[in-house]
């Protein structure tokens, strides 16, 4: 997996799926549609500003609320190329993970982190740069069954694996 | 072990397991509804799955945007509906017949003690009041599940909460779990398992043991769990079609930390907008006029939360200006509910009685918020624009307390009618 590079959009505590893609949206399974709507509740504006490869960094418990999968599917097509967090709920830290959403927990790189920054994250080797700071924090690496679906870029890779098909 | 331990060790069928355990499990039941079935079927057909494990294993339930509110949920819901004829799952439930799923899979009794559920809904874990393992997942999850029959899960540690004392005249389930997740806030018990008892817990009903587990996600808890006791036989026994077993924590099973509750003098809680943590006693809420309350959704959809609601509308009229929504939890429900006299007396005090659905509790339809409104909700959610515009605001409460605040028209008590 090679290093992520993107402008970092910063976020608070507790950043919930209702804000991430609210339930008005949720009559479509349409990537692009969801992402057009993204952080619409919280930041009217993400959506316009995104580019890709752009990085979110945001505080505790980001995701909480919903098992909607919308919501990390609405940050994925919108661009977004990581998501680095204080902590993360656990429903929306596994939907991530099987779509191919990379996540970090890392709460002293959030501290830091200024929206805006170009940050610079290598999952595989545990660290991230904040290129406009001048500073960088290491991350334990995913292992196990997290490092499996990072690596496969989803659950449905391996479920294929699983069930023999191709 | 834990009873959380024990359940996942069973369906691992592994001898003992630990927190921090990676283990497979079989699972009893896949549940997803029409807002996640339709990806939840597009990645089951990417996975190269041709037919769900089990057809007897699966529930859809179609109960968020139902009775379909516009086109784009109909032609959601006709997704999920065709993949049920075609998949021959006998356990699709859209409308008559149906409910709220959280509510209506313990009524037909396709939850049992012993199973480990996954649902795309994160309040599965509503379940776990029935002593079974019972956690919210993405739709990708549920599409692996429905088509290898399982799901793999990281052991949690648990957090045990004993509540003693004597519960006051008005207090309730709901007001339980809302004082407990104030007190450890909304990741306090994140990537944990609630293991809710003592004897205050032991004296509630199933519909409070219900409503307590439903809102343990809400803690950021992975589960809420109450071991099964007679109660639990007496309520699942008529309604298993199937072996159930019963589980209990083992007396010296370990604990990432133990709360013990006095509920003695606690009062009704309210949770202020816009996180469940956000809690106020009755006493503390001040003056806070309202525009809409919602009776019902999973959390408070119980036959009991209705008669509750009702005993406070009896003979009293919903105040001007504001609506009061009472959404049943089930059809079954209703039809109680109706020959109990409970839908007259909703009627004669002036509120609305809708289908059974999600509906208001995400925004979705049947009571949205306008700009600057607020709503008092037996629900479970109250984050930003949680019911309908994002300057609209959602206060948490039982039953007793959304009925006396629709009759006074702020947030109010039954004791102040």
């Amino acid at each position: 997996m090679s290093v992520i590079k993107g402008r970092v959009h910063k976020y608070g505590d507790h950043v919930d799926t209702d804000v991430i893609i609210p339930a008005r949206y949720l009559v479509t399974t349409d990537p692009k549609e969801l992402a057009a709507h993204a952080m619409e509740d919280l930041d009217p504006e993400f959506a316009k500003r995104v580019q890709p490869g752009d990085v979110i960094v945001a505080g505790r418990n980001f995701g909480c609320g919903s098992s909607r999968e919308h919501a990390p599917l609405a940050l994925k097509a919108a661009g977004v190329s990581c998501i680095v967090a204080a902590s993360f709920a656990r429903i929306f830290y596994r939907n991530a993970l099987n779509i191919g959403l990379p996540i970090v927990e890392c709460p002293e790189a959030v501290e830091e982190i200024q929206p805006g920054d170009e940050a610079e994250i290598d999952i595989e080797g545990g660290c991230i740069r904040d290129l406009t700071l001048g500073k960088q924090w290491r991350f334990p690496p995913l292992t196990g069954i997290a490092k499996e679906l990072l690596d496969a870029g989803g659950l449905v890779p391996l479920v294929r694996r699983k069930l023999g098909v191709e | 072990m834990t009873i959380t331990e024990k359940l996942l060790a069973r369906a691992a069928r592994r001898e003992s397991v630990r927190p921090g355990d990676f283990v497979n499990c079989r699972i009893d039941l896949v549940l997803a509804n029409d807002i996640t079935a339709p990806i939840a079927i597009k990645e089951f057909r990417q996975m190269g799955a041709t037919r769900v494990f089990d057809p007897e294993r699966v529930a859809l339930v179609a109960d968020h945007y139902t009775p379909t509110k516009d086109i784009k949920a109909a032609q959601q819901v006709k997704i999920v509906r065709d993949f049920a004829k075609a998949q021959g799952i006998k356990h699709y439930y859209e409308a008559c017949g149906g409910g709220i799923e959280h509510i209506l899979l313990p009524e037909k009794g396709l939850v049992l003690p012993g199973d480990v559920v996954v649902g795309a809904d994160s309040h599965t874990c509503t379940y776990g009041a029935l002593g079974a393992f019972a956690t919210g997942v993405g739709s990708t999850d549920a599409a692996a599940a429905m088509a290898t029959g399982e799901c793999w899960f990281r052991v949690p540690e648990t957090l045990k909460f004993i509540y003693k004392g004597t519960l006051g005249r008005w207090l309730t389930g709901k007001d339980l779990i809302l004082h407990t997740i104030g007190l450890i806030g909304v990741d306090g018990a994140r990537y944990k398992a609630m293991e809710f008892a003592g004897p205050v817990v032991e004296a509630l009903g199933m519909s409070d043991r219900f409503t307590m587990c439903n809102m343990a996600i809400e803690a950021g808890g992975k589960n809420g769990v109450i071991e099964p006791d007679e109660k639990t036989v007496e309520w699942v026994r008529p309604r298993a079609k199937r072996e159930y077993t019963l589980l209990r924590s083992d007396a010296d099973a370990d604990y990432a930390q133990v709360y013990e509750i006095d509920c003695t003098g606690l009062e009704p809680v309210v949770a202020f907008p816009h996180l469940p943590e956000n809690t106020r006693p009755l006493s503390e809420v001040g003056d806070v006029p309202i525009d809409q309350v919602i009776i019902g959704a999973c959390t408070n959809g119980w036959l009991e939360d209705l008669r509750r609601a009702a005993e406070v509308l009896q003979g009293r009229r919903v105040a001007p200006y504001v609506r009061c929504i009472i959404l049943p939890g089930s059809y079954d429900i209703f039809l109680r509910a109706a020959k109990e006299g409970l839908i007259e007396t909703f009627l004669e005090a002036g509120c609305v009685v809708g289908p059974s659905t999600c509906g208001p509790c995400l925004g979705g339809h049947m009571g949205i918020l306008a700009e600057g409104e607020r709503a008092v909700a037996t629900t479970n959610r109250n984050f930003v624009g949680r019911m309908g515009h994002p300057d609209s605001e959602v206060y948490l409460a039982s039953p007793y307390v959304a009925a006396a605040s629709a009759v006074a028209g702020r947030i109010a008590g039954p004791d102040e009618l």
